[in-house]
């Protein structure tokens, strides 16, 4: 099978590479990019460990064509911290424990940070059913709820 | 190892809530996590996989998939040696299946190829004939006696004659006269139980790299929770000597104990070795639900005799349980756990094990345990309904506690049930009002706590900073535990230290991260490495001070005359003797080695509210509260972390989660979609209670505590939704089908 070039901006940086195309980004953004936070738990889009932004708006990598992001704006977790300055829901999530093994980590911040840019002051409820598509199977989620509302109270200046 | 004899000891670093080390590469995505490394050269492995319950191998051809462009090698169980110890061999055989598929995903070949789309398409062109065989998958068809047999030949000793040769293992616990008990009850009730399999469900699935070249020498990066466990089943899987393999645990995303085992890395190995070339596998979800973990699942009758008063006069249980195709002692963790929480004049467990045509049984989170409490704890409440009683005075009028002779025979030291149950009564949980359709439910829980093997090494830096060297995979911030520990303990700050997880040739042997143990034990450990390592400035101290080496002590952080008669030396501080250690006798370290016991039984208690839609059968979980005796909490915030993922898991088991067999032996939900784990908007905040009743078996009061939490939740919400709906519910999990049907009758 041949592959196709694609040029996106990942992270502000403009990137082009090959892929078949029947290739997930998820498969791009690690196997051919070396972007290894985005994880696969499933493949399947069920537990939300591949998210990453696309245009602004919060998908699966892995129920995303890598050439389908021609000319798209991506933004995946290693782009969430300005250079040594850790993003706060990053900084909470360290404060507030949010986080045993880390493996849904990056999957969940970067649904954190799309849901607090949509709605800035949003209710326990509202946050549990926006990151209901992301599995954690270490923390009850207690932690993690706690830390998105921390997290968006600093960022409301609060 | 004894509680030190310092009653009220006053921390400074442990029981604080500091930033864990390895932090900042987890929420910066730089942490390396199974999948996450590749190799140049490296070919990507694939298995293929029984699509039988149960079948004969007649015939595997390879040639096909060898002549695909790119495939540079193809194994099977003929590749891998057949280890004499049968435990070793029942690894080896679940890796790669030698003459029986024995479940719908057991492994049978894998190839490696140059990339991921040719492994998957070389696997469709290996051709294996099968000769399909009957198949049984539930416990109580599997233990009669003309059932299909899953292995011949596998019963222990002590088996009875005459049953099915799926019956493996029998075990029966207990003290005094049932007959006698029974008599003096007032009330007694027997019932049946049954719960499903269930999945770890780590978000991680299994991922290696793996090398290994014609002269036996091999590398592994794995996730794993004991690296040392996958060098002994790689070595005997693949004859090579232990000395040769060098394995590195990765980051792990998630174990629960079903981690504990080796799936594909003596697979990977294999094909390393034919092929010349590092391979990597990675497990699909779909592999994982169906090639790895699950617990047990199981059927028991518990039979329990109460006063009016609430007295517990008699207690039996029958457990029987499947660790599906191998033979499994889970059954036995579970019938020494099922009355523990009591203290009884007459009780009996008997266990049995019968294997099925499922995926073999690992480890998960307190095995065998959440089941048979569950059990137990539902019988319980039935009594405290019946009887018009307090089920938490209930639970207190017959806790066990110091001195209370087991019900699976030791006599329990200081256990923290009594606290645990009187901070339940006293919380305002207990009291809060319920509505319509509202139940609260309660239970205990019960996790022996384990210690086990451990090697730690703690070296002083030249720059005054400390590096620990442990060997145990950091499943939920443990290395931050351990640096507490050791800055406590040498009087340094937290940053200072640092703690790194050896490979296996950097440190002697370690058990696997398992039986909540790391803390308890590398801890132990680390304290001891760090008294050594004490000792030992002390010593090159006195040496420069020319006093003898009893008069120097170590506090803050310094060494110091230890009183008038030895002289006025200003205190030097661990830095200032680093600093000059090349002059006092070169590097100094501190290393411990121990088979910790003493590791402390750990008690909870689950308060939950329900609520229960007579429509649907829909269970709402409204209010939840843990309360657990932790020993010394070293890190809070990962104490309540256990506590609350435990709980969540458990509701996970208790609501939801289960697997699904057809009629034809294969698994029917494969996947997270239908193998529905909690999402955050199940859920609601998960209380935490953490009460700390010092260890006397560790010198900071330590327990583990990783367990524990898992075991109440399946009775506490079972007990809940009875109340809600008026009906005993004796079936997990409680999904809404077998609610509404429970409630409609
Ligand atoms: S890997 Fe994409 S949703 Fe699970
Ligand atoms: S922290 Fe382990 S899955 Fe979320």
């Amino acid at each position: 099978m041949k592959t196709i070039p694609v040029a996106t901006t990942i992270n502000g940086d403009e990137t082009e590479f090959l892929c078949h195309a029947d290739e997930s980004l998820l498969d791009v953004l690690r196997d051919r990019l070396g972007l290894t936070g985005a994880k696969e738990g499933c493949g399947t889009g069920d537990c939300g460990a591949c998210s990453v932004m696309m245009n602004g708006r919060l998908v699966c990598s892995c129920l995303v064509l890598g050439v389908e992001t021609e000319g798209a704006e991506i933004e995946t977790i290693e782009g969430m911290a300005k250079g040594d300055t850790l993003h706060p829901l990053q900084r909470v999530f360290l404060e507030e424990a949010a986080l045993q093994c880390g493996i849904c980590t990056p999957g969940i911040l970067v649904a954190a940070k799309a849901l607090l840019e949509k709605n800035p002051d949003p209710t326990d409820t509202e946050v549990r059913y926006w990151l209901a598509g992301n599995l954690c199977r270490c923390t009850g989620y207690d932690k993690i709820i706690k830390a998105v509302q921390t997290a968006a109270a600093e960022m409301r200046g609060a | 190892m004894a509680f030190d004899a310092q009653p009220t000891r006053k921390f400074n670093v442990v029981g604080t809530r500091v930033t864990r080390p390895d932090g900042v590469d987890k929420v910066t995505g730089k942490a390396a996590y199974g999948a996450d490394i590749s190799a140049p050269g490296m070919l990507h492995g694939r298995i293929l996989r029984s699509p039988h319950a149960h079948a004969r191998i007649v015939s595997i051809d390879t040639s096909e998939a060898e002549k695909l462009a790119g495939v540079k090698a193809v194994v099977t169980g003929a590749d891998l040696a057949m280890p004499e110890d049968a435990d070793f061999a029942d690894v080896a055989i679940n890796c790669l299946a030698r003459d029986k598929a024995l479940y719908d995903g057991h492994a049978v070949a894998a190839v490696a190829a140059t990339s991921k789309a040719i492994a998957k398409q070389a696997i469709r062109l290996i051709k294996v004939e099968y000769d399909p065989l009957p198949h049984v998958t539930d416990v109580d068809a599997a233990m009669k006696p003309d059932a299909p047999v899953v292995q011949e030949g596998r019963a222990l000793e002590n088996v009875p004659a005459g049953m099915s040769q799926n019956v493996t293992t029998y075990c029966k616990f207990g003290h005094g006269d049932l007959d006698a008990g029974f008599a003096k009850a007032d009330k007694i009730i027997e019932r049946s139980f049954k719960t499903a399999a269930t999945h770890q469900g780590y978000i991680e699935p299994q991922a290696c790299m793996a090398s290994l070249g014609n002269d036996g020498r091999g590398e592994v990066w794995c996730c794993t929770q004991g690296q040392y466990m996958v060098r002994a089943n790689c070595a005997a899987a693949l004859g090579v000597e232990e000395s040769q393999l060098r394995i590195t645990a990765s980051e792990i995303g998630g174990g629960f104990g079903g981690k504990t085992s080796t799936f594909i890395e003596p697979v990977a190995l294999a094909l390393s070795r034919k092929s010349g070339k590092p391979v990597k596998i990675v497990m699909t979800r779909d592999e994982v639900l169906k090639a790895t973990g699950p617990t047990i699942s199981s059927s028991m009758d518990i039979k329990i005799g109460m006063t009016k008063d609430g007295r517990i006069t008699a207690a039996r249980g029958e457990l029987r349980y499947s660790g599906g195709a191998y033979p499994n002692f889970t059954v036995e963790m579970g019938a020494q756990a099922a009355f523990a929480a009591y203290d009884l004049e007459a009780v009996e467990t008997i266990g049995w094990n019968a294997m099925t045509n499922r995926p073999k049984e690992i480890p998960y989170r307190a095995p065998g345990a959440p089941t048979a409490i569950y059990a137990v704890e539902s019988v319980v409440d039935e009594l405290c309904q019946e009887l018009g009683l307090d089920p938490l005075d209930v639970r207190l009028m017959n806790a066990a506690d110091k001195g209370t002779l087991s019900s699976y025979g030791p006599t329990f030291n200081d256990i923290g049930l009594v606290a645990t149950l009187e901070a339940a009564k006293a919380h305002p949980h207990y009291t809060a009002p319920l509505s319509e359709n509202q139940g609260r439910g309660l239970s205990c829980g019960f996790w022996f706590n384990f210690g086990g093997n451990t090697c730690v090494s703690l070296n002083i830096n030249d720059d005054g900073t400390v590096g620990v060297v442990e060997g145990n995979p950091d499943i939920g911030g443990s290395r931050a535990s351990i640096s507490m520990m050791a800055a406590e303990e040498l009087g340094v700050p937290y940053d200072k230290v640092r703690t790194v997880i050896a490979d296996t040739s950097s440190l002697g042997f370690n058990d696997i991260t398992d039986g909540s143990r790391v803390t308890f034990a590398v801890g132990l450990a680390t304290i001891e490495a760090a008294r050594a390592a004490i000792k030992e400035m002390c010593r090159r101290v006195a040496k420069i001070w020319d006093i003898d080496e009893d008069a120097v002590i170590w506090e803050d952080g310094c060494a110091k005359p230890a009183g008038p008669n030895a002289g006025t030396h200003p205190p030097m501080t661990l830095a200032e003797i680093a600093a000059i250690a090349g002059n006092t006798g070169g590097p100094i370290a501190g290393h411990h080695e121990v088979n910790a016991d003493g590791a402390g039984v750990s008690f909870g208690v689950h308060l939950c509210d329900t609520e229960v839609d007579p429509e649907t059968g829909a269970v709402k979980i409204l209010r939840y509260t843990v309360f657990q005796d932790a020993g010394k909490a070293v890190h809070p915030d990962y104490v309540e972390g256990q506590m609350q993922g435990g709980a969540v898991q458990g509701i996970g088991w208790a609501l939801n989660e289960e697997y699904i067999y057809g009629e034809d032996g294969r698994l029917q939900n494969a996947a997270f979609l239908d193998y529905r784990i909690p999402v955050a908007s199940d859920l609601p905040p998960i209380e935490t209670v953490i009460l700390e009743i010092p260890n006397p078996g560790h010198p900071y009061g330590v327990r583990g505590v990783g367990e524990t939490p898992i075991v109440p939740p399946l009775a506490a919400i079972a007990n809940a939704v009875s109340r809600a709906a008026n009906v005993r519910l004796t079936e997990l999990p409680m999904s809404p089908p077998r609610v509404l049907k429970a409630i409609t009758g």
